[in-house]
């Protein structure tokens, strides 16, 4: 996505959001969030390029993208799959559900599988904490999560045309 | 020109009414919660379903979508009234529950799936010639209020559940928009200001400073433009009160911080929301729409010569955003760090200019206040906390989810009369309060009346409204360490005490649950949490000890049980606790050895199994899967 058969990113993407944010104070953050969904993640011609149509120091725009978990500046895989660990679906067994994912696929917290299908990762409170654990594969938000039902779910998901 | 634009809300709002009534009084009314614990439990799903069966059985009303009312374990939720009878609210509708709910309302057919969560009651209360609408669930056959609603008094979430958030029309309808026009057309800046102080109004983001008083600071400061600002940022794991305020009711937030805006003399203002929160951005982009093409945001609003932009800035995942003077660097495109105050934001805030930040729930308020009265508003809760608080009540009770109740309720209401206490019949441990910077309290503290001042006094905070209830199987030092690392994780990294504290203690509060604690940890960490305490530069760091020396304080024992005993009582740390299959219990079902991902179960059919400790990684799967209860843990 957003990237070219020899793998470097079309920057011409990225001219629409700088027209966008034009003359606008503190639009870093926003133009790297735009960025990203157009790239999946944050290639480094995409910063070098924000830096210079921002002019803006290339370590501040690299400090701003490594600050915030947001952003990712390894490409990642087809599917993400985030585990939340806040408090509620802490005690309510998402340790089970990193294992079982672990097992399955080989992946931990932070880890994208060899074949590029799947990202792993854990966040902290996706707010709906009565519904306990909770887990996201790519948008779809799934409650009440067992070990069995997500593993089922995901083999769904990573079976199905992309 | 501006009589026009109040002629124009006018119109709009008696339109309102006019559908407001007619769908109420339609043939036919049902609404689906559509917030994101709706749709995480399959409301999408529901929807579709109930829109066949509507089909099926020749019906055709408009199916009216609803904020969450706050039952988070029983969504999906449908409401269902017919002209003359009762709406009624079915809760855990799957796709194929749906016919059976319908034959339920309308031929009073049995229910196997779904149940009848109650009767819904809209209710209105009036004054100064100004109302404020919500709704109540009651027993269909007694009338009385359900558990879960009889101590609740729903101000800031009176709209959750009621209106279609989507729609402006329906905010108009009841009563919304009447606050900013009372001040705009009708109030001196230095007015709104005195009455919300009067009100007594203390910040809900957790530090409980009034409100009022600091709207005064940043109207004195004499430099333009200023800023108000809405902490959207709700980075507490377990809370999501906020989520819900402006998944539910989004117009509630900008009738407030427009009204703010007034009062300090804003020009300008941004709602910072996480960006784990894309349905609530999305409700306000269309709620900031809407207001703006009613002339209620922008240039000249209802001709009063008063101008407010308003923006909504998503955040990029860092709790420490929730920290207003990082929450401000965000905004200006830098790294999430704080900076020292002095100088308030008051005086000195966004771009240096005087900014005003409040939380979501604050600035919800704000409105109701206004059309009520301050009077109104002080006369509930407590004389040192007005007003009502907001909880999400999660963890180990039977009924979790959002409530909203009068301040100077104890915990122990909360947890038994309105959570209906320990779920799985286990006892409770302690309650945790205030987010992964708050405190828990264990059951001599249930006592507690919940106001800012209060869970002070007793070794906690109010926080933003996170409640997280434990039982006996929690073991406190894990808490403990949890939280640490949560911390530690979020961190901005800028000043030492933090940076170097919270990792320190994470390693001592890993080796302890490990089994490798010494017995100058303890002193260890309460030296360190001292450091943290006294010289870190914002409240994460500050606050960050608060939970391990709660629990230190409160659970030593458990600590040392750890340490000197090399056990954990509560059966929870890996390290410390075995897994044995109690033979007479055990059925050889077999069930459990085929689910063990380390293969350490063994066993032939029908005859007892056995666990080798060698291979055992207490994964807990084994016990997940045992419908007999047959795996001890010691």
């Amino acid at each position: 996505m957003g990237t070219s058969n020899s793998g470097a990113a079309d920057l011409s993407l990225m001219d629409p959001v700088f027209e966008r944010y034009q003359g606008q104070e503190g639009a870093l953050i926003p133009i790297l969030q735009r960025a990203q969904g157009i790239y999946g993640y944050l290639p480094p011609e995409v910063l070098h390029s924000v830096a210079g149509r921002l002019d803006v120091a290339l370590g501040k725009v690299y400090g701003v993208a490594t600050f915030y978990s947001q952003f990712y500046l390894e490409r990642r895989g087809k599917h993400v799959l985030r585990l939340c660990d806040g408090t509620a679906c802490h005690v309510k067994g998402t340790p089970i559900l990193i294992t079982g994912v672990q097992d399955k696929y080989g992946v931990g917290p932070g880890e994208t599988t060899e074949d590029g299908e799947l990202t792993v990762e854990v966040v902290y409170c996706l707010g709906s904490c009565a519904l306990a654990p909770v887990a996201v594969l790519d948008s779809q938000v799934m409650g009440r999560m067992r070990r069995e039902k997500l593993l089922r779910k995901m083999k769904e998901r990573l079976n199905a045309e992309p | 020109m501006g009589s026009i634009k109040a002629e124009a809300l006018a119109t709009a709002r008696e339109k309102a009414q006019r559908r407001w009534e007619g769908r109420n009084d339609a043939e036919l009314y049902v609404a689906v919660g559509l917030g994101t614990c709706g749709l995480a439990a399959g409301a999408n799903d529901t929807l579709a379903a109930i829109e066949q069966e509507l089909a099926k059985r020749e019906l055709a009303p408009k199916i009216t979508k609803v904020g969450c009312v706050g039952m988070c374990s029983f969504e999906p939720m449908v409401e269902i009234q017919a002209s003359g009878k009762h709406r009624l609210n079915y809760g855990q509708v799957t796709p194929a529950s749906v016919p059976e709910i319908f034959a339920s309302y309308f031929d009073g057919a049995p229910l196997e799936e779904s149940v009848i969560v109650g009767q819904v009651l809209p209710t209105v209360t009036r004054r100064n010639g100004h109302a404020l609408h919500s709704l109540s669930f009651v027993d269909p056959g007694t009338g009385d209020k359900i558990a879960f609603h009889q101590k609740q008094l729903r101000i800031v979430l009176s709209n959750c559940g009621l209106i279609d958030p989507e729609s402006i029309d329906d905010y108009l309808a009841l009563d919304g928009y009447g606050a900013l026009e009372k001040v705009v057309t009708g109030m001196k800046p230095e007015e709104v200001i005195e009455e919300v102080t009067k009100s007594g109004l203390r910040g809900r983001g957790g530090a409980g400073f009034p409100a009022g008083v600091k709207w005064g600071f940043a109207r004195k400061t004499q430099s333009w433009p200023k800023y108000v600002i809405c902490n959207a940022d709700e980075g507490d794991p377990g809370a999501f009160m906020d989520r819900s305020v402006l998944e539910g009711d989004p117009h509630s937030v900008i009738e407030g911080m427009t009204i703010a805006a007034y009062a300090i003399g804003a020009r300008y203002g941004y709602i910072y929301c996480r960006a784990e929160y894309p349905l609530a951005i999305r409700r306000l982009e269309i709620a900031l729409r809407q207001a703006r093409d009613l002339g209620l945001l922008g240039e000249d609003i209802l001709g009063s010569g008063f101008d407010f932009s308003l923006y909504v800035k998503e955040g990029a995942g860092a709790f420490v955003c929730g920290e207003e003077t990082a929450l401000m660097a965000s905004i200006q495109g830098e790294r999430g760090q704080p900076w020292p105050r002095p100088p308030y934001p008051a005086v000195s805030g966004l771009w240096g200019q005087p900014t005003n930040v409040n939380n979501v729930k604050s600035y919800a308020y704000t409105p109701r206040i206004i059309r009520m009265g301050a009077d109104w508003f002080k006369s509930l809760g407590t004389e040192g906390s007005p007003g009502t608080a907001v909880f999400a009540l999660t963890g180990m009770v039977n009924r979790t989810g959002l409530i909203e109740v009068p301040m100077g309720i104890t915990l122990r209401e909360i947890i038994y009369d309105i959570g209906g206490g320990i779920a799985s019949g286990r006892e409770f441990k302690a309650v945790q309060t205030g987010g992964p910077l708050g405190g828990c309290l264990p059951e001599k503290h249930l006592d507690t009346p919940v106001d800012f001042d209060s869970l002070v006094a007793a070794g906690s905070v109010m926080g933003s409204g996170g409640m997280i209830v434990a039982d006996e199987s929690t073991c406190m030092v894990e808490f403990a360490k949890y939280f640490m690392k949560f911390v530690c994780d979020e961190s901005c990294g800028k000043c030492p005490p933090c940076r170097i504290g919270s990792t320190r203690m994470l390693e001592l509060l890993q080796r302890i649950t490990a089994g490798e604690g010494e017995s100058s940890d303890l002193d260890e960490i309460r030296r360190m949490a001292k450091g943290m305490q006294q010289g870190s530069l914002c409240a994460l760091g500050q606050l960050a000890p608060a939970p391990v020396m709660s629990t230190l304080l409160h659970f030593e024992d458990e600590y040392r049980a750890h340490i000197e005993g090399g056990c954990c009582p509560a059966g929870s740390c890996r390290a410390l606790i075995t897994y044995q299959i109690d033979p007479d219990l055990c059925t050889g079902c077999m069930v459990c050895a085929r689910n063990c991902p380390s293969k350490a179960i063994s066993g032939k059919k029908r005859e007892p199994h056995v666990i080798d400790p060698d291979l055992c990684e207490r994964c807990g799967l084994c016990r997940e899967v045992c419908k007999f209860d047959a795996i001890i843990v010691r």
